[in-house]
């Protein structure tokens, strides 16, 4: 059986706006900080991961290895829409328990601030002439004629379907989802935003697309994360405090959603996200109620409530009473996204896969001062991108 | 594809005439149905599909209201799912306001088709939506 797997180092930059830093700029400090804070160098990495979507084809992995420490080892250029940070440290994982390499460096980045809205393809110029092309013999761009698969559209819809079958969804409670991690922001401060929000201010902003308005969605910005992994033979030839800080990855799981009647009309992301809980549930030996908090993918207020039940966190069908028990504050049962979220601490996309489970490992290390999630021992980081794919990580404290 | 000449649907998928409807490609295999050409069956890896034809009564799953939207789709719009009858059809709901008032998950609605534009030879597009009844 292939053996643990531990993050040694991880690193996220401030996310926000860096208009004097590239691309590169931006990955080769997290890599660097999260070297330094594993106490290793480039010369020890086996495997190299780098996560970018906006510049997925110019090979940013090369580019960076070549600011950083040009050792010659293989890299992979990693894009998997919002879950690409999630895929590109999943790929380093998969080295290390393949026995092949010992340390690996996964590296998620993206600049996105001032980007637009994100939609489902661009529409098509008004010809002279109708002549129906592609696959649907469209005669003209069908986006905003035939429904929308714009984000927001498209997470709108999720979130409107889970109350169709479950019922007491409104858009109150999609707004206060949002002022929740609006608030946990404030005692961020590598978020993106982190202005509290009241509740008409959320309800009262610029509506995108029913029931979600912009604060409500995941805010666009610049951003790196990194993180080295090592293998457990490894580890423990180590210092002790790098054994100390070191976090065990009890499970890293990739899925697509499988095929189920609808997934053509609506992006399915329930099934995509339940059957990568239940991997990784099983694979780390625990369930949901050990969790002590989890950093999920709240691309739109609307998408956090759905994926609560998804990830079982709650029972089937109760995502909204769970939240309405105020569960999911930060003072409450099962903190949920106490880093402020896409929705405020930003989603620079590439980079999400691995902030979120660097806001994880910094509970799960104790230092997060006045912000720590008291005793966390075990938490769970998620992400979810459109086409789609679902990256899961399980993490728990070292015992030494 | 049309009873009236000088027509066409805004997607292959769209069949004019007395009776528009929606066709879907049928899995043979597993019943798989599909609004877009495949290559096999995403199911099942079956290859052989035949038309089916698709309710035009349903009900609405889930709907947004959109409020931003690229420059020439004129908004808001509601886009929605609609269950026909066991097969899910994204569509906008049409012939009713576009608030929250007037749109609700549950809602019965049915197939409606409206011309979308007229291109230079004198050819109407005509697409589709659903609207309140049924």
């Amino acid at each position: 059986m292939a053996e643990d797997v531990w993050i040694l180092g991880i690193h996220m930059t401030k996310f926000g706006k860096h208009p004097d830093k590239d691309t590169v700029d931006l990955a080769a400090e997290a890599a660097r900080a999260a070297l330094f804070d594993g106490g290793v160098t480039m010369k020890e990495m086996g495997i190299l991961a780098v996560g970018n979507l906006m510049n997925a084809w110019a090979g940013i992995g090369q580019q960076l290895q070549k600011q950083i420490g040009q050792t010659g080892i293989p890299v992979y250029n990693v894009a998997n829409a919002c879950a690409t940070g999630a895929t590109a440290l999943r790929t380093a994982v998969m080295a290390v328990k393949a026995g092949e390499v010992d340390f690996g460096l996964a590296v998620g980045v993206e600049k996105l601030a001032g980007a637009g809205l994100l939609s489902g393809g661009a529409p098509r110029q008004e010809g002279t002439h109708y002549e129906p092309s592609g696959r649907y013999g469209a005669i003209t761009g069908t986006d905003g004629r035939i429904g929308t698969q714009t984000m927001p559209g498209a997470f709108a819809q999720i979130g409107m379907e889970y109350g169709h079958k479950y019922g007491g969804v409104t858009f109150e409670l999609f707004a206060k989802i949002s002022e929740k991690n609006h608030s946990h922001s404030t005692l961020n401060p590598l978020a993106a935003y982190n202005k509290k929000m009241s509740l008409e201010q959320i309800m009262g902003d610029v509506m995108i697309a029913y029931p979600i308005t912009r604060p409500m969605c995941s805010a666009n910005c610049d951003g790196a994360a990194a993180a080295v992994v090592v293998s457990d033979a490894k580890l423990k030839t180590l210092s002790l405090e790098q054994q100390r800080r070191a976090i065990k990855i009890s499970a890293s799981v990739l899925t697509t959603d499988p095929w189920e009647e609808a997934c053509q009309v609506l992006p399915n992301v329930n099934t995509l996200t339940r059957n990568a809980a239940k991997q990784a549930y099983e694979k780390a030996g625990i369930g949901p109620e050990d969790l002590d908090l989890v950093e999920l993918h709240d691309c739109f207020a609307t998408a956090e409530l759905v994926h609560y039940d998804n990830l079982m966190l709650c029972p089937e069908g109760g995502a909204v009473d769970f939240f309405e028990s105020g569960a999911t504050w930060r003072d409450g049962s099962m903190p949920v996204n106490v880093s402020g979220g896409l929705e405020s601490k930003g989603h620079p996309i590439a980079a999400t896969g691995i902030a979120n489970i660097w806001e994880v490992c910094h509970h799960l290390r104790g230092e997060a001062s006045h912000r720590q999630i008291e005793g966390a021992k075990v938490g769970l980081a998620h992400v979810i991108g459109l086409g789609q794919a679902c990256g899961l990580h399980i993490l728990e404290k070292a015992s030494v | 594809m049309t009873a009236a000449s000088g027509q066409i649907p805004l997607v292959d998928y769209l069949v004019l005439g007395d009776d528009p409807h929606l066709e879907a490609w049928e899995c043979q295999n597993c019943s798989a149905r599909y609004f877009d050409r495949r290559n096999a069956c995403a199911n099942c890896e079956g290859d052989t599909f035949a038309r089916a034809r698709v309710a035009n009564e349903g009900v609405l799953r889930a709907f947004t209201i959109v409020s931003m939207a690229a420059p020439d789709i004129p908004v808001p719009f509601v886009a929605g799912i609609i269950d026909c009858d066991g097969t899910s059809v994204r569509a906008n709901v049409v012939n009713t306001e576009p608030t929250p008032e007037h749109v609700s998950t549950g809602m019965k609605v049915r197939l409606t088709t409206f011309p979308i534009g007229t291109d230079d030879d004198g050819i109407e597009g005509v697409g589709f939506g659903f609207e309140p009844g049924g």
